[in-house]
C-alpha cells in the first residue's frame, strides 16, 4: 500500500489540478468513492495488529479530512470561476441608447409662468382667472380709464364691432375677484392679453400675471419688500439690484415701475423694466364696493414673456409663437 | 417730449452732468428714453464764397474762392446747387476729417485743384439734410468753429411722459419739476406784458364755456414773413423734433415748446369779422391745413368768424384762414380748452395733432396771456412786428383751477409705510407750486393749476414719495391672516401637462386669431367671431378651437424637416353659443409621425387612432375623468370612419380622431394628423374613490374567442359580456382581434380574458360555467356571436 503520507499529498494535487466541476467530482471518485483509493487503504487496516491500526488509523482519517476540505475549497472557486464566465457571456453594450418614448416638454412661457404663479401660491395667494374677450368696464372704466383719458392710447387695442375687446392686461381680473369676493384678498392672475402692436418686441398676444392683496393695513412698503422679494427669487440671485421708479397707472397711485439689473460679464448692464405695480387707486375700491377708508390693496402685472426672455436668453418675442420643436426642445 | 441742455439752461442753472440729470428726471418719474449729442464733435470753419466760376470742364461744378480766417483763400471745387458768392458755408480744411471718418485731403477734381470742402448739414452729422451746403447766418464769424458757434455741443433729453404728466411737456415744466428736484430756482418768467402799438383787435366770444372758458387773442400786423428764423430758434426748434417752416409758425410752435402753450395764427385778412368759439353745427364743413375737409357734429368745438368754421379748435387750423407768404397782419390765439371734451372730439374725428396731444393731457388754464406776450414780444423783436390790445375773455365760472385737496398727514405712514416728518411734507408741496393751509384734524392743499393730475389724497402722497425718492421707501413683507384652501384646478391641468409631456407631447402657445376662413370652415354653423382692426388678415377672426392654430405650427415643423410631431395647447376658444357668446378653456393636441422616435429594434409603427385613444384616456384620467365613453361621431373636421366624441350623461367632453382629408387639403398638410380637443370646462370635479374590500379567494380566468359580424363593435361585444356575465366577473380584457385565413370573410374574432373572483368563497366549476355560457347566450342573441371553433 502506499505510505500514508503520498496519499495526502497525491490526493492534493489530484484536486488541485481540476479544472471544471466535472473533473472535481471525478477526483472526489477516485480518492473517497466506494473503490476509491483512500477507501481501499481503510479497508487494509483490518488486517493489521491493533497498536498498528490505531496509528495507521489516525492518519488516514487527517487524510480524509484534508481531502474533503481541499474538495470543497476547490468547488467554491470552480462555481465562482463558472459564474464569472456566465456573467461574461452574457454581457450587453450599455452604451446603446434606451428604447422606448421620449417625454416632449411644457412651453417656455408655463415654465415661467408656473415658476411665477408657484412663488405667489407658496404665500398664500390663489390663482384666478377671467375671460379674454372682455367688456370695456373690467378692462377701462373700473379701473380709473374712462373713454377719453389719455391712457387709452397706451393700450392698442382690439375692438369686436358690438363694443366687446380682448383684454389689453390681466387687471379687468382684479375687477371680476373684488366683485365677487371681500376682503381680505390675495390672488395671482395669470393669462392671455392683446395688443394691437406687432414687432421684434411686441406681439398681438402676450402673457401677463397680475397680482393683488387687499388689507386694511397693506402698504407701499410691503409692495416693495414683496417684490423684491419676488425676483430675488425667481432670478435666483441674492444680489440682484432692484429699484422702484415713480410711473403712472390710472388704477393705482402711487404708481411705480421697477427695474432689475442683472450681473453682466462685460461690466456694468443696462437697467431693464420688468414690472408695473402700486397702491390700488381708491376710485377702484370705491368701483368695487369695497371702502377705501377701510381697506388698502397693492397690485402688480408683469410680462411673462419678458421674465421668460430674461431667465432663458431667448432673445426674439416672435420665437414663442413659432412653436419650432427645434426651439420647444431646449426647454424640455 | 423732448429738449436740450442749451435750450434749459435759459431757463435754470444746471449744476449737474448729463448722466445725473437723466437719472434726476427718471427716479422722478419723467423717463429719459434717450440723451444724445446733437452732432458729432468736428472741425468745420465757417466760410464765405467770395467768388463762384464755372469749372472749365463741368456744367455741373463750380470752382469757389473761400476765406476762412486763413493766411490765404482756398480754392474749392463744389458740386453743391446752392452755392453762391457771398454765402457762409461750413468749410473742412484738407488734413482734418469729416465726422464721419473721411479724411480731407488737397486733390484735383477733373483737373481743377480743390482744397478742402464745404458741407451739408448732412455730412457734418448735424441732420439728414444733403441737399445743399449748410447755409450759415451772413454774420458769422469767418474762421469760427461751426461747432462752437451753432452750439453744437448740446444734448437731446428724450422724455417719455406718462399721460398724467401734460405739465412737462415744456422747457418750463421740466424746468419747473427740476427745480424743485434739485432744489434750485427758475431763472426766468414766463412772459411780459408788450404795450400795443396801435388800437386794431377783433372781438371773441365764447359761445360754449364748458368747451372752452378761456381765450386770448392779439392783432399783430406788420408781419413779415419773408424774414428768415434766426438760426438760435431753428436750431432749437429742429433739435426738439419740429421742422422749422416760416418765422410766424416757427414762433407759435416756439412758444408751444417753451411753455407748453399750443398756439395758433391766422391770417388777419382773410377773417370776416369777429371771433367766435362755438360748437359746430351738424353736417359743418371745415377744410383743414393738411388739406383734408372734416364733417363736424353738434360736440365738435370750432373757431368761427362771422362767415363759418375757421379752425377745428385745439386740433389743428383751417386751410382758408392759413398764414401765407402773403401775409402781413395776423390774429394770435392762446387758448385753453377742456380735456375731456376736446379729447372726445378729436377721437371722433381721429386727429391726433400735437396741439390735441396736449390739450387731453391739460395745459395750464393760466398761462394763455403770458403765452400770447411771449410770442408777441419774439415778433416784435424778430420782423418789427406791431402789436394791438390784447383780447383776454375768461368766463370765471368755468375756469379750471387747482384742486383743494383735504389731506391727512398721518395717511403717509399708513400708506406708504414710512415716516415722513410733517415739516418735510409740507415743504415739499410747496416746493411744488402747492398752498398748504393747517387745520386741526388735517391740512387744505391748493395744488398749483397746472397740476391737473392731483385730485385726491393719494396723489399728494404719492408726490411726497416721488420727491423724499422711491428708493427711501423700506422694503417689508405683508403680514396677513392664514387661509386655507383646497388644491386649485390648474394643479389639475398642471398634471394633464405632466401626462402629455411623459407621452411624448411639446407644449405649444398659438394665436388665439386666426384666418377667417379656418374659423368658417372648423366651425361653419356659425359666424365667425371677427376683431374689428385685426393686425393681419389671417389673425382677423377668434378661433372656435384650438386646432387650426396646432395644425399650422405641425405643418411649420414639418416644412423645418420635423416629421414626428406630437403637440399640444392649453387656451381658450371662442364660440357663439345659443344666446351669448362662449369662452371656455379647452385643451387640444395634434400628432403625425411614428409611436416611437428613430431608434434600434423599434418597429418605426405610425400612430394611430388606438394610441390617440389611450394617450387620452389617460389625460382624461389626470383631469379626474376616469370612465369615458367614446361614441361614433360626425364631426366637420374629422374623419368620419376614424372618429369619436367623449361624453358622459349626454355631455359631450371633446372630441378625438384623424383629420378629415378636405381639412388636410385645405391646410395644405401631406399627411393626415391625429387630433384631440377635450373640453375643460365640460369636466367635473374629480370624484372621490370608494374604497372595495379585497378578496381573499382565487380567482379564475377563462378566454374566450367570439365570431362576430365585422359591423359588430368591440365595445357592443363588451359589454354583452359585462351585462351578462355575472356578479363575479372582476375583469374583462379584450387581447386579440383576427381577421383572415380561417374565418369567413365579413367575420372578425375577438380573443376575450374574462377574470372570475368571488367575495366570500371560491368559485366552484359550475358557478363558472354557468357564467360563461350565460355569457354566450346574450353574445349569441344580442350581437349574433358564436365561439370560434
Amino acid at each position: 500500500m502506499t505510505a500514508p503520507h503520498t496519499l495526502l499529498s497525491d490526493g492534493l494535487a489530484d484536486i488541485a489540478a481540476t479544472a471544471d466541476l466535472q473533473a472535481l467530482d471525478a477526483a472526489r471518485v477516485k480518492w473517497l468513492g466506494k473503490k476509491g483509493l483512500l477507501t481501499e487503504a481503510l479497508k487494509v487496516l483490518g488486517r493489521l495488529d491493533e497498536t498498528e491500526r490505531r496509528v495507521a488509523g489516525k492518519v488516514l482519517n487527517e487524510v480524509r479530512d484534508g481531502l474533503n476540505e481541499a474538495l470543497s475549497t476547490r468547488k467554491a472557486l470552480l462555481e465562482e470561476a463558472a459564474l464569472q464566465d456566465a456573467l461574461g457571456a452574457s454581457a450587453i453594450d450599455i452604451s446603446l441608447p434606451g428604447r422606448g418614448t421620449v417625454p416632449g416638454g411644457r412651453h417656455p412661457v408655463t415654465l415661467a409662468l408656473e415658476r411665477i404663479t408657484g412663488i405667489f401660491r407658496r404665500a398664500g395667494f390663489e390663482v384666478v382667472t377671467g375671460p379674454e374677450i372682455e367688456n370695456d368696464f373690467n378692462n377701462f372704466e373700473a379701473l380709473n380709464i374712462p373713454g377719453h383719458h389719455p391712457a387709452r392710447a397706451m393700450h392698442d387695442t382690439f375692438y369686436f364691432p358690438d363694443g366687446l375687446l380682448l383684454r389689453t392686461h390681466t387687471s379687468p381680473v382684479q375687477i371680476r375677484t373684488m366683485l365677487k369676493q371681500k376682503p381680505p384678498l390675495r390672488v395671482i392672475a395669470p393669462g392671455r392679453v392683446y395688443r394691437c402692436d406687432y414687432d421684434q418686441t411686441h406681439s398681438p398676444m402676450f402673457h401677463q400675471v397680475e397680482g393683488l392683496l387687499v388689507d386694511e393695513h397693506t402698504t407701499m412698503s410691503e409692495l416693495k419688500g414683496l417684490l423684491h422679494e419676488f425676483l430675488r427669487l425667481f432670478f435666483e440671485q441674492d444680489a440682484l439690484e432692484v429699484r422702484f421708479r415713480p410711473s403712472y397707472f390710472p388704477f393705482t397711485e402711487p404708481s411705480a415701475e421697477v427695474d432689475i439689473r442683472l450681473p453682466s460679464a462685460h461690466g456694468v448692464s443696462n437697467w431693464l423694466e420688468v414690472l408695473g405695480c402700486g397702491m390700488v387707486h381708491p376710485n377702484v375700491l370705491s368701483n368695487v364696493g369695497i371702502d377705501p377708508e377701510r381697506y388698502q390693496g397693492l397690485a402688480f402685472g408683469l410680462g411673462v414673456e419678458r421674465m421668460a426672455m430674461l431667465r432663458y436668453g431667448v432673445n426674439d418675442l416672435r420665437l414663442f409663437y413659432e412653436n419650432d420643436l427645434g426651439f420647444l426642445k431646449q426647454f424640455a | 417730449m423732448k429738449f436740450t441742455t442749451e435750450w434749459l439752461g435759459e431757463w435754470m442753472p444746471i449744476r449737474v452732468g448729463p448722466d445725473e440729470l437723466a437719472a434726476t428726471l427718471t427716479m422722478a418719474g419723467l423717463e429719459v428714453d434717450d440723451v444724445a449729442p446733437v452732432a458729432p464733435r468736428q472741425d468745420a470753419l465757417i466760410a464765405r464764397v467770395e467768388t463762384v466760376n464755372a469749372h472749365p470742364d463741368s456744367d455741373r461744378l463750380k470752382v469757389c474762392r473761400v476765406s476762412f480766417g486763413g493766411t490765404a483763400p482756398a480754392e474749392v471745387v463744389c458740386g453743391a446747387p446752392n452755392v453762391s458768392a457771398g454765402r457762409s458755408y461750413p468749410y473742412v480744411m484738407p488734413g482734418t476729417q469729416l465726422p464721419d471718418g473721411k479724411a480731407i485731403v488737397e486733390t484735383a477734381i477733373r483737373g481743377v485743384r480743390s482744397s478742402g470742402m464745404l458741407c451739408s448739414a448732412a455730412e457734418l452729422g448735424i441732420s439728414d439734410d444733403a441737399g445743399g451746403l449748410l447755409e450759415l447766418p451772413a454774420d458769422a464769424p469767418v474762421g469760427a468753429s461751426v461747432y462752437e458757434y451753432l452750439r453744437l455741443d448740446d444734448l437731446v433729453f428724450e422724455v417719455g411722459l406718462t399721460p398724467n404728466r401734460g405739465d412737462c411737456l415744456s422747457l418750463l415744466g421740466i424746468a419747473r419739476e427740476l427745480s424743485v428736484l434739485l432744489k434750485t430756482s427758475l431763472s426766468k418768467a414766463p412772459g411780459e406784458q408788450v404795450p400795443a402799438a396801435h388800437a386794431e383787435a377783433r372781438a371773441v366770444h365764447l359761445s360754449a364755456p364748458e368747451h372752452c372758458s378761456r381765450y386770448a387773442g392779439r392783432v399783430v400786423t406788420n408781419v413779415s414773413l419773408a424774414t428768415p428764423t434766426p438760426s438760435w430758434m431753428s436750431e432749437r426748434l429742429r433739435r426738439c423734433g419740429v421742422r422749422p417752416i416760416n418765422l410766424v409758425v416757427d414762433v407759435t410752435n416756439y412758444v408751444m415748446l417753451e411753455l407748453g402753450q399750443p398756439m395758433h395764427a391766422f391770417d388777419l385778412a382773410s377773417l370776416r369779422g369777429n371771433i367766435n368759439v362755438r360748437l359746430a353745427a351738424d353736417g359743418e364743413q371745415v377744410e383743414l391745413l393738411d388739406g383734408s375737409t372734416v364733417t363736424l357734429d353738434t360736440e365738435s368745438l370750432v373757431i368761427a368768424d362771422d362767415e363759418g368754421a375757421i379752425a377745428l379748435a385745439g386740433v389743428m387750423g383751417g386751410m382758408a384762414s392759413s398764414v401765407t407768404p402773403a401775409t402781413q397782419s395776423i390774429l394770435l390765439e392762446s387758448a385753453w380748452f377742456d380735456p375731456i371734451r376736446l379729447a372726445r372730439s378729436a377721437r371722433r374725428l381721429n386727429r391726433h395733432t400735437d396741439a390735441a396731444h396736449r390739450f387731453e393731457r391739460g395745459v395750464d388754464p393760466a398761462l394763455q396771456a403770458q403765452a400770447i406776450e411771449r410770442a408777441t414780444a419774439l415778433l416784435v423783436e424778430l420782423c418789427g412786428a406791431l402789436p394791438g390790445p390784447l383780447v383776454d375773455v375768461k368766463l370765471d365760472a368755468h375756469q379750471s383751477r387747482g384742486s383743494v385737496i383735504r389731506f391727512r398727514p398721518a395717511r403717509i405712514r399708513g400708506l406708504l409705510g414710512m415716516d415722513v416728518a410733517p415739516a418735510l411734507a409740507r415743504e415739499i408741496f410747496e416746493r411744488l407750486g402747492m398752498t398748504v393751509t393747517e387745520a386741526v384734524d388735517h391740512w387744505s392743499v391748493e395744488a398749483p393749476a397746472w397740476r391737473s393730475d392731483l385730485s385726491r389724497e393719494v396723489d399728494l402722497i404719492e408726490e411726497i414719495a416721488r420727491i423724499v425718492g422711491y428708493d427711501q421707501l423700506p422694503a417689508t413683507m405683508p403680514i396677513a391672516a392664514l387661509q386655507l384652501a383646497l388644491p386649485a384646478t390648474a394643479d389639475l391641468t398642471e398634471a394633464a401637462r405632466s401626462v402629455l409631456v411623459d407621452r411624448g407631447y411639446f407644449e405649444a402657445v398659438t394665436y388665439s386669431f386666426i384666418a377667417e376662413s379656418l374659423a368658417q370652415a372648423f366651425a361653419p354653423t356659425q359666424t365667425p367671431i371677427l376683431l374689428q382692426n385685426p393686425i393681419a388678415k389671417d389673425m382677423a377672426a377668434m378661433r372656435p378651437s384650438l386646432l387650426p392654430g396646432l395644425l399650422g405650427a405641425l405643418a411649420a415643423n414639418r416644412n423645418r424637416q420635423h416629421s414626428d410631431v406630437r403637440l399640444f395647447e392649453f387656451g381658450m376658444r371662442f364660440n357663439r353659443g345659443a344666446a351669448e357668446l362662449a369662452q371656455e378653456t379647452a385643451l387640444a393636441g395634434v400628432i403625425c409621425g411614428r409611436v416611437l422616435p428613430d431608434q434600434w429594434g423599434g418597429d418605426g409603427r405610425e400612430f394611430d387612432f388606438y394610441d390617440l385613444k389611450q394617450d387620452v384616456t389617460a389625460v382624461l384620467g389626470a383631469l379626474g375623468e376616469r370612465v369615458p365613453q367614446f361614441v361614433p361621431c360626425e364631426h366637420v373636421a374629422l374623419h368620419p370612419g376614424q372618429s369619436a366624441m367623449l361624453m358622459r350623461d349626454g355631455q359631450a367632453l371633446g372630441v378625438l380622431g384623424r383629420l378629415h382629408p378636405r381639412m388636410c387639403k385645405l391646410l395644405d398638410l401631406e399627411i393626415s394628423p391625429l387630433v384631440f380637443e377635450i373640453y375643460l370646462e365640460a369636466l367635473k370635479a374629480p370624484t372621490t374613490p370608494a374604497f372595495k374590500p379585497l378578496s381573499r379567494f382565487p380567482s379564475t380566468r377563462r378566454d374566450l374567442a367570439v365570431l362576430v359580424d365585422h359591423a359588430v363593435s368591440a365595445g357592443q361585444v363588451l359589454a354583452v359580456v359585462r351585462g351578462a356575465a355575472g356578479p363575479h366577473l372582476r375583469d374583462l380584457q379584450l387581447f386579440d382581434v383576427y381577421q383572415g385565413q380561417g374565418i369567413d370573410s365579413g367575420k372578425k374574432s375577438l380573443a376575450l380574458g374574462l377574470l372570475f373572483q368571488a367575495s366570500s368563497s371560491t368559485l366552484n366549476e359550475p358557478e363558472i360555467e354557468q357564467a360563461i355560457a350565460a355569457t354566450l347566450a346574450a353574445l349569441a342573441s344580442e350581437v349574433g356571436g358564436a365561439l370560434r371553433k
